[in-house]
């Protein structure tokens, strides 16, 4: 049976995951709310932040530097791609804003490859935060897992008390609800759209550089993590923050205890073999039935207020 | 005839006239290229019907495109081991390809009629996300379910059969694939002018107006995403048999993404769009897939151009700008 041990490790492991996808749903909800743009290369951003992390972890062998590279890289980069295509896109409907940042995707991923050539790069973990820490109840739990937890929270926070509580984050919402009337009051429109697509790339290669440390950093790592983003926008209403936490959280938990609980529970109507092959396709999809469900509940996610 | 007339006529010859000529010279691996980009184009045809016709941004195709594949597949396989598909019925595998192909297309019909219900409570950015997130459900489906070789795929040693033809010889495959291809281009042409299609269209540009003549357009989108789904699945169908291989790939959402790129290459909403479109992208596969392995690096920037500066594809390109599209 399964013991509260395991159950509380899981439930860390959900969260821990959950708050990932939120750093990269955060910057996605962000650009769609304000620009009305669907990236879809926002996963390459991702995995730029973890191959400039990888790289100059190998060339200096200080975590925090690679943490600083995976941002400034992210950042740069998403600043450079919104001036010289994103913003040309903005006028345009989600079709061609489909296509083009695919064909961004393209490019990203085979130039990566070419620099980087198709073996996965490893970022260790840094050794104050390597091993287990004995949490109460007598739970061993990887200190980085929980330190990842720890940061993706108190960016949550931090991207929550920002939009609501400082000038930036004024602009950001004005823009959101009347783009003219917000230029026509003397701010800089365009400024404020590349300064907002930098923050969402930032958050992505943060995230991607974060998260390299417990998998391979390699070629189209940003994709499945893309497409996870897009369910936790679509369950949590497209351009509202919270709705992103929420239902990042919500899709971390699912995929995580649905991976352990589904199989488990099969194998008391069917034998054991068979219980795990088709628990583990359940549970690969219990976050789309998930998904699914609160679309036949409500048609634009939990916080969502338009479509 | 006006110029995109012209240019579909000539599209129709090019693609019945070249790959025989190609044959007759000799060169096989030519006819094979043409097959691969006769059942790509079918496939965007099929997407076609939903995006071009009814405005429906499904980046999700994958999903009917792999289920046709896996159909092709199953089916072929039971047949192959002779062993029953479904054991209490006694119900047989077959290898016979117009039977493949009903299931493949009826499957995909019913898996569009699911996804589509779902998908069309929404619009916009949501109905992208959710056929992306969607399509994304079957690839890991496929990946995680072991019965029919989960991440290796499904290889089927003999292609299938069709009545009175010989289907290993290229040519002869050929042919089957574009006769099933220039009858899906003209249901897609007649879906588009009969009375359906033009209520379609208004449902595209217009949904208010639609529904005040007391038509549903949802309904009109769903009937619209179900039969785009249909001859996709049929594509993936035949895309199996090229390849005698189906694999969770074609469920991939680069799969997706790939047929909505020959549409727009060859130009949305155009009858023979997606046929321009998957002859390019072929071509382009192979002459700078030769040059590189980078390809797809100089293939992104291409496509970058081709949406931000020529919005009508290569048709709109040539025949000039047609029909409005909205």
């Amino acid at each position: 049976m399964m013991s509260f041990v395991l159950l509380a490790e899981q439930v860390l492991n959900g969260l821990q995951f959950g708050v990932m996808l939120f750093l990269m749903a955060a910057g996605l909800t962000l650009i769609f709310g304000v620009m009305g743009l669907i990236n879809l290369a926002h996963g390459s951003l991702y995995m730029l932040g973890a191959f400039a992390a990888a790289s100059v972890a190998a060339a200096t062998g200080s975590f925090l530097l690679a943490l600083l590279a995976a941002l400034v890289a992210a950042a740069l980069a998403g600043a450079v791609v919104e001036m010289a295509i994103i913003r040309r896109l903005y006028d345009r409907d989600h079709l061609d804003q489909v296509l083009a940042t695919f064909a961004l995707i393209l490019i990203f991923s085979e130039g990566t490859r070419w620099a980087f050539g198709s073996f996965p790069l490893y970022l260790d973990i840094p050794p104050a935060l390597a091993g287990p820490v004995r949490l109460p109840g007598g739970i061993d739990y990887p200190l980085y897992r929980l330190a990842l937890i720890g940061a993706g929270l108190l960016i949550a926070l931090g991207l929550d008390l920002m939009i609501n509580h400082t000038r930036i984050g004024i602009r950001i919402r004005a823009g959101e609800n009347d783009r003219e009337m917000t230029a026509a009051l003397g701010i800089d429109i365009s400024r404020l759209y590349t300064l907002i697509f930098a923050l969402g790339a930032a958050l992505a290669g943060l995230a991607g550089a974060l998260v390299g440390a417990i998998q391979s950093v390699q070629v189209g790592m940003g994709e499945p993590v893309l497409i996870l983003a897009f369910v936790v926008i679509v369950i949590g209403g497209i351009g509202s923050i919270r709705g992103a936490f929420l239902g990042a959280l919500l899709v971390g938990l699912t995929d995580t205890l649905g991976g352990i609980f589904l199989p488990e529970a099969l194998k008391l109507v069917t034998d054991p073999a068979s219980a795990k092959a088709v628990g583990a396709s359940l549970a690969s999809m219990a976050i789309y039935i998930l998904m699914g469900a609160i679309l036949i509940w409500r048609p634009t996610g939990l916080f969502g207020s338009r479509a | 005839m006006s110029r995109e007339g012209l240019v579909n006529l000539a599209v129709v010859l090019s693609v019945v006239l070249l790959p025989f000529a190609a044959h007759v010279m000799g060169e096989t691996y030519w006819v094979t290229l043409a097959t691969r980009a006769a059942i790509l184009a079918l496939a965007g045809v099929g997407l076609n019907i939903a995006l071009g016709q009814g405005g429906l941004v499904s980046l999700g195709h994958a999903v009917f495109f792999g289920i046709g594949g896996y159909s092709m597949g199953i089916l072929a396989y039971h047949a192959q081991t002779y062993t029953p598909l479904v054991e209490s019925l006694g119900l047989p595998g077959t290898n016979l390809m117009p039977l493949i192909w009903l299931v493949a297309a009826t499957i995909a019909a019913l898996a569009a009629l699911l996804i589509g219900a779902l998908s069309l409570r929404t619009s916009g950015v949501y109905f992208i996300m959710i056929t992306l997130a969607f399509g994304q459900m079957f690839y890991f489906f496929a990946l995680s379910w072991p019965t029919y070789g989960g991440e290796d795929g499904l290889s089927i040693y003999v292609r299938n059969r069709f009545p009175g033809m010989n289907t290993l010889v290229p040519i002869q495959f050929y042919w089957i694939v574009v006769a099933v291809l220039l009858l899906a281009l003209l249901f897609s042409d007649r879906l588009e002018r009969s009375s359906f299609g033009l209520a379609l269209a208004a449902a595209r540009q217009v949904p208010a107006r639609v529904e005040a003549v007391g038509l549903d357009p949802q309904r009109l989108k769903l009937v619209a995403f179900v039969l785009s789904a249909a001859v996709t699945g049929l594509a993936g169908a035949l895309f199996a048999d090229l390849n005698r291989f189906v694999s969770p790939t074609m469920f991939s959402w680069h799969t997706s993404g790939e047929i909505m790129v020959f549409v727009i290459i060859g130009g949305v909403g155009r009858l023979m769009g997606p046929v321009v479109g998957a002859v390019v992208f072929v071509l382009l596969e192979y002459l700078l897939g030769g040059i590189s392995e980078y390809w797809q690096i100089a293939f992104g920037i291409l496509l970058l151009l081709i949406v931000l500066f020529a919005r009508g594809g290569l048709i709109g390109l040539i025949a000039g700008r047609g029909k409005a599209h909205g």
